[in-house]
């Protein structure tokens, strides 16, 4: 299209304009408690609206690494997100490259089954009471078993894994390779692209949970950091659900409340450019096989 | 597809032996996928199924100390008892509402969006754009309901600072009801607007360049390319993520309205989730009677993706089961 004409130009003037707004609108909020959490108590006081650092000061930082028990909880949202994300992706994908295969009887009542989950559960009391006694009650792994699998994932996965020409997993079978050998050495590393994708989901999901710890965790020191962050910003501020859930926390200054967040933001601010890479592919790939 | 399609037809014509021979024959053949799939089985069997048994508390008087087996059974009382609570009509108004405001306000911003990003002429600003908006989508209810606390509270919120700088009042956005779905809605909006383009952009790219050059010759402007090429290559799928929206209306977003419910707004924000988990957990132990209720909501959210299901194939689309 050669022809730019005026009102062209005018209209892509003003679409260029209102995205702009719209993408303001988008990265203020994150950008004013980042730029807060880096600037003196004092600076913040003085000018309220802060979009850049201003008296640019750790000491928030400093006084949130030197309290043990957010840095705790860092350190177990770490483990639970690292040990997890592995955990959670090898069980999916054996369960998906077995899925993948149409001649393996009872392959169709597995595949019911795990559509059915997607439209009906059995809601949180029963889940509840049937994971209690299994003894979940205070351990991380009640922050990793319920969703081990998520059956979306699973039937992405099973998709991708189905287009893989045949003939390399026959070929292998020839040379006498059993069907664990064949997905840890040939499927496995034709599939890194899909792995990283649904690694990042699975990684994302289990940082930004708080519901099961809520739910199961009762020990202060076991707390993930979305739950401390919870007590720290919202039950501090004499709002949310349940005051006093064992932790008496004082309302903390306001840049240390924004160094807070923003250290649990931190780590999805990191590996943002890589998810925003595949995410949008991997939804693609879900709506388009779902 | 089709492409597949053929590799399977081709496959199957080779010699297959575990295809020959008895069941047994093809099962020992695919042992190593048994053994596979065993860790995903179980975790389907005792996370996803065992817990189902557990349904049944809901026509008991469960008590814990005596168990499930020892537990009285009282029909459907507990279902009775809570179509026949006020608490019923509320929770449903609450839910009924924010699936409105959702509705109206949420739904049709990422397809306005969708569209002016497929009508940016500059590849790298729409990339950027994409980029920006996509952003809040990957923070979590606790992070954004956080931000909300330390931006809207009347001690020092910026945003109440402004209020107070131009008209010298505070609104008390976080404790009013009045408040409250709008502060939802817009938390919504923040964080799936830039996210809920994708699909849409997805259909607007396959909409043949062709068409719009033809148009442009036959002197169409821009708004009636909009109307009569755009809009129809969309309106499938906004059709079908309308009914998608409707199957699941009674699922609202738990875990972000637990966070912004307090005592002081719970009147119009309870909804079923938060429900169950004060009265079943939190507060009072009403076992039994919270998984009827959790079980009353996954029926209805059951038989409505399933009627979503029949009007989107009704209406031409695939559906969505």
């Amino acid at each position: 299209m050669g022809n730019k004409s005026l009102s062209a130009k005018l209209s892509q003037a003003v679409l260029i304009a209102v995205l702009f707004a719209v993408s303001v609108v988008m990265i203020i909020p994150i950008l004013h408690v980042v730029a807060s959490s880096f600037s003196s108590q004092a600076a913040l006081i003085q000018s309220k609206f802060l979009l850049f650092p201003t008296d640019f000061s750790l000491d928030a930082y400093k006084y949130v690494f030197s309290t043990s028990t957010f840095m705790d909880g860092m350190k177990i949202s770490l483990l639970i997100t690292v040990a997890g994300t592995a955990l959670k992706m090898l069980v999916t994908l054996m369960l998906a490259y077995a899925l993948a295969h149409k001649d393996m009887p009872g392959r169709k009542i597995i595949n019911y089954a795990v559509l059915i989950t997607l439209v009906f559960s059995a809601g949180m009391i029963p889940n509840f009471i049937t994971f209690t006694s299994y003894g979940l009650k205070n351990s991380l792994w009640a922050l990793i078993l319920p969703a081990l699998i998520d059956p979306f994932n699973l039937i992405v996965i099973r998709s991708f894994i189905q287009e893989i020409p045949a003939e390399i997993e026959e070929s292998a079978k020839i040379d006498g390779a059993n069907d664990a050998r064949i997905l840890f050495s040939i499927i496995v590393p034709l599939s890194m692209a899909t792995i990283a994708t649904f690694s990042l989901f699975y990684a994302v999901v289990i940082w930004n949970s708080y519901f099961d710890a809520i739910l199961y965790i009762n020990e202060a020191k076991k707390f993930p950091v979305q739950v401390l962050l919870r007590q720290i910003i919202l039950l501090s501020g004499s709002l949310g659900d349940s005051s006093g859930m064992g932790l008496d926390f004082y309302v903390p200054p306001r840049t240390v409340r924004m160094a807070v967040i923003t250290a649990a933001t931190a780590p999805i601010l990191v590996v943002y450019p890589f998810l925003q890479k595949y995410f949008a592919k991997g939804v693609m790939l879900g709506s388009v096989k779902g | 597809m089709s492409q597949t399609r053929a590799k399977e037809r081709l496959a199957s014509m080779l010699p297959q032996p575990p295809r020959i021979g008895s069941l047994w024959k093809r099962i020992a053949a695919n042992k190593w996928l048994y053994l596979l799939a065993l860790p995903g089985v179980l975790y389907f069997v005792l996370f996803r199924y065992t817990p189902m048994w557990g349904l049944l508390i809901a026509f008991q008087k469960y008590n814990a100390a005596l168990g499930f087996l020892g537990s009285e059974w009282i029909g459907l009382k507990n279902f009775t008892d809570f179509f026949s609570s006020p608490d019923f009509t509320n929770l449903f108004r609450n839910t009924f509402i924010l699936a409105i405001y959702n509705l109206f306000f949420f739904f049709p911003l990422p397809i306005v969006l969708a569209l002016m990003l497929n009508s940016v002429r500059s590849y790298r600003y729409k990339r950027i754009v994409q980029t920006v908006t996509y952003m809040p989508h990957f923070l979590s209810w606790v992070i954004i309901a956080s931000i909300c606390q330390v931006m809207f509270t009347t001690e020092g919120g910026i945003i109440n600072d402004i209020i107070f700088a131009l008209s010298g009042k505070k609104l008390d956005f976080l404790t009013n009801p009045r408040f409250f779905r709008g502060m939802i809605t817009g938390q919504v909006i923040w964080r799936e607007t830039g996210w809920g383009t994708i699909i849409f952009l997805a259909a607007l790219s396959g909409v043949d360049p062709q068409l719009y050059d033809a148009a442009h010759v036959d002197g169409a402007n821009g708004w009636q390319r909009l109307w009569s090429i755009t809009l129809p290559a969309i309106f499938g799928t906004i059709i079908t993520m309308l009914i998608l929206r409707l199957g699941h209306f009674l699922d609202t977003g738990f875990s972000q309205i637990f966070l912004m419910v307090n005592p002081l707004n719970r009147d119009v924000g309870e909804v079923f989730d938060t429900y169950i988990y004060r009265q079943g957990i939190k507060e009072y132990s009403k076992l039994s009677y919270t998984t009827a209720v959790g079980m009353f909501k996954s029926v209805v959210g059951l038989a409505l993706v399933f009627c979503a299901d029949r009007i989107a194939k009704k209406s031409g689309s695939s559906g969505i089961l």
